[in-house]
């Protein structure tokens, strides 16, 4: 082969190569971590897998927070005002954790459809609504009109 | 009276700033000097309204003219000084202000420092940075005006600034970011001025260089900055969340990493020629994109506080415009450039080119997983998000791959390089990087991405040691001299790579070595962690300025020995009756203690989370080593010379 094609072939090979490891990585790594949101009308009607990492975000409902007294356990419910769901939690809660405040929290479904959160998410500003759960009380609205 | 006054400076701006991108171009068309030489006055005349403006919106909070809309959102009359001049920045208004302004201090800087470009390129590098500061005022002043007048009932009381930016680092991070960002609209500008003239030999690379050079090292430290105090505010601990924005401010910085080195293969060499001008619209659209997933409110975010789909639409249009525009003038032109210089597999070309492919790769990569869930929800596939391990497992392995090759890098020559001299230069560096990896993990459990990343650390540190030494020469006689006469391009890349190293060792570490805990804890209760045992000597009330808060004590003890006393803090912000964690850190080079306190849970007990990470500084340490380097290569001598000669 003539050395400038044989210069060219090789150049071009090495950038596929690396292209095609980059997008297999890519999806891979995307497939593993893409972390699905349900609201807790979507759980309730089961359309939530269990033991699979979901978010699943709503108001937190006025007294439903308990707390063990001995550890930093906590147990609350979220609510898109149709239905309810139960999370437990074990760490501490983000500032603007509150009764009647939008949080989203990560984590897996057990058997009781109770998420087990990892993880728990509240904005920073008090006056911010995040988008998924707007869009989830919207429709939660829609349906019982 | 002083706001519509300001505002009316903003507007005469952006005629002027019309006019900038309108005469010189004409003037260009026309051949006509005088024309191509008003871009000089048009630039800064259009620079000064817009300081006009910032300085009257900075007055205006100054005095807490709470009639101003902008104003009364973001600041409040008990805000102290220094952070109520900050908070013109807080919200969206203001930072576009900013954004606008550094724009035009860029292009002034550039009308300044170009006397001694030829008269058509400066002409038309400023009228395309006239064009990109028409869109932005445009913006500014038809979506988010922060002038808009509450009258007559105005407020008695402004709503404060958010609690979160009320901090040291929020004064600067934005401003230093901004710099970065904005400041590759200059290589941008080269490279549309290239285009349209025709004119794509590597002069355009040299003097695009030092330019973008700079604008890099302010980004590296605006990201860093805004790294480090995520790490303090927000009181959890973590240093990089892989955050929207966060990935908004590091794509741009992944592309102008990967353009920095193409301008110097395109300066030196003549090749990627046509490939350079690609990457520098690449970057500076990136800069756009981020700007607008920002400012348009579409990403769920830390940072994302407007959603006004109006704005939306308008930056949209304008990213269209300008990502659109230029590509379209670089598939007429880029055709008609060849480069006429060939080179070889194993020259120093070849490795830029990998290091081009690889950043161009990584930019991708976080594109994708940022603009991800935008795409999903746009298809009504449902609401996702992508989570922090795509991030990791998608970075790690190509970042490493990337520094293995750059510590090589250096060591190549142009054009060819002799394996076997190559070899012989890197075996003594390989087997002591495998001993010192080996030394350093004897007694941690084995882990593959830990191995690796230390090996390279090692790697690259030594390599740039023995490049340096090598470039010295073995004559022992006069090495100080020798070691000054090698060029502040030369120290800038070595000072440069060292960072990268620096700040592998630091990830590495914290995401290897951190312990946490979050427990209950009552007057004198204790937990231990890695040595060091924290005891909770209880909680008092303080009063800050514009808020309360309870103050824990928490002290320290190391072998017996009190090492700390350490006073987090759970502050509540009164005019929002907003929350806030107020950590308290103990630094040190090889480790923090970080503790910040939760929330009450009974009379006297806390929730409180404990954490020792050690290496976090390296993190920044290397961030600031960064970008040292690349101010130092943009003081090359060099530019100074060519800049003053013709071309």
């Amino acid at each position: 082969m003539h050395p400038v094609r044989k210069k060219r072939l090789i150049t071009i090979s090495a950038i596929l190569v690396i292209i095609g490891a980059a997008v297999g990585l890519m999806l891979y790594a995307l497939q593993q971590n893409i972390n699905l949101f349900y609201s807790p009308s979507q759980i309730s009607e089961g359309e939530a897998p269990n033991n699979v990492m979901i978010r699943v975000g709503g108001m937190v409902v006025e007294g439903s927070v308990n707390r063990d007294p001995s550890s930093l356990a906590v147990q609350f419910e979220v609510t898109d005002y149709a239905h309810a769901v139960k999370i437990e939690y074990k760490g501490l809660l983000p500032d603007l954790f509150r009764e009647g405040q939008g949080i989203v929290a990560q984590g897996k479904l057990n058997q009781d459809k109770v998420l087990i959160a990892q993880e728990v998410l509240a904005k920073h500003d008090e006056k911010y609504m995040p988008p998924e759960i707007a869009d989830a009380l919207d429709k939660a609205k829609k349906k019982a009109d | 009276m002083l706001p519509e006054i300001g505002h009316f400076a903003l507007i005469l701006s952006l005629f002027f700033a019309v006019a900038l991108s309108f005469v010189p171009i004409l003037g260009y068309v026309k051949k006509h000097k005088v024309l191509m030489a008003y871009s000089v006055p048009l630039t800064h005349v259009t620079s000064l309204l817009v300081l006009f403006s910032f300085f009257i919106l900075a007055y205006s909070f100054a005095i807490d003219d709470f009639s101003i809309l902008y104003v009364s959102q973001n600041s409040n009359s008990l805000l102290p000084v220094a952070f109520k001049l900050s908070a013109v920045w807080g919200g969206h208004e203001g930072s576009l202000l900013l954004w606008v302004l550094i724009l035009c201090g860029w292009a002034s800087a550039v009308a300044y420092k170009g006397k001694s470009l030829p008269e058509d390129i400066r002409a038309l590098v400023l009228a395309t940075l006239g064009m990109v500061t028409t869109g932005f005022l445009a913006f500014l002043l038809f979506t988010s005006s922060p002038f808009i007048r509450l009258l007559p009932d105005m407020p008695k009381e402004g709503a404060d600034l958010n609690p979160l930016l009320q901090d040291v680092g929020l004064i600067i991070h934005p401003p230093m970011l901004y710099m970065g960002y904005v400041g590759f609209s200059v290589a941008f500008a080269f490279a549309i001025a290239a285009l349209i003239s025709g004119n794509l030999n590597s002069s355009w690379a040299r003097w695009a260089r030092p330019w973008t050079s700079v604008s890099w090292a302010f980004l590296t430290l605006g990201i860093g900055l805004g790294s480090w105090w995520a790490y303090y505010e927000l009181g959890w601990g973590g240093w990089w969340f892989w955050d929207p924005v966060e990935n908004a401010s590091f794509m741009p910085w992944l592309a102008g990493t990967a353009l920095i080195h193409s301008l110097a293969v395109t300066e030196k060499r003549g090749v990627f020629k046509s490939w350079t001008v690609l990457l520098a619209i690449f970057t500076f659209s990136l800069s756009l994109l981020g700007t607008f997933l920002v400012r348009s409110g579409v990403l769920t975010s830390v940072h994302a506080f407007a959603a006004d789909p109006t704005r939306g639409v308008f930056i949209l249009v304008l990213l269209f415009l300008f990502v659109g525009g230029s590509l379209l003038l670089y598939a007429m032109r880029a055709a008609d450039v060849k480069s006429d210089v060939s080179f070889g597999l194993t020259g120093r070309e070849a490795g830029l080119l990998i290091n081009n492919i690889v950043l161009v790769t990584l930019s991708l990569t976080v594109l994708l997983g940022t603009l991800f869930p935008l795409l999903f929800d746009a298809l009504d596939m449902g609401k996702i998000s992508v989570g922090a391990p795509y991030f990791n497992t998608m970075f790690s392995p190509i970042a490493l791959f990337l520094m293995l090759v750059m510590a090589v890098g250096p060591l190549l020559r142009w054009n060819r390089t002799k394996l076997d001299t190559l070899l012989k230069q890197l075996i003594f560096p390989l087997v002591l990087s495998v001993i010192l990896t080996g030394v350093t993990l004897i007694w941690q459990t084995f882990e593959w991405i830990t191995m690796v990343s230390l090996f390279v650390a090692y790697w690259v540190m030594l390599l740039v040691l023995i490049d340096w030494f090598a470039k010295l020469g073995n004559s022992s006689a006069g090495w100080l001299q020798k070691a000054r006469r090698l060029p502040r391009n030369y120290y800038g890349m070595l000072i440069a790579h060292l960072g990268m190293a620096v700040s592998l060792i630091g990830i590495l570490f914290v995401s290897v070595q951190s312990q946490e805990e979050m427990v209950r804890m009552a007057q004198n209760d204790s937990v231990t962690l890695s040595g060091y045992e924290f005891v909770f000597n209880g909680v008092s009330q303080v009063k800050g300025p514009n808020y309360v808060a309870n103050r824990a004590n928490i002290s320290v003890f190391q072998n017996g020995r009190q090492v700390a006393s350490m006073e987090p803090e759970k502050r509540v912000y009164q005019a929002r009756t907003q929350m806030m964690t107020e950590a308290s850190i103990d630094a040190g080079l090889f480790r923090d203690l970080y503790i910040s306190l939760g929330e009450q849970l009974d009379e006297t007990t806390w929730g409180v989370r404990v954490h020792v990470k050690p290496f976090v500084r390296w993190i920044w340490l290397g961030g600031i080593l960064m970008a040292l380097g690349g101010l130092l290569s943009a003081l090359d001598k060099r530019y100074r010379k060519v800049s003053g000669a013709r071309i």
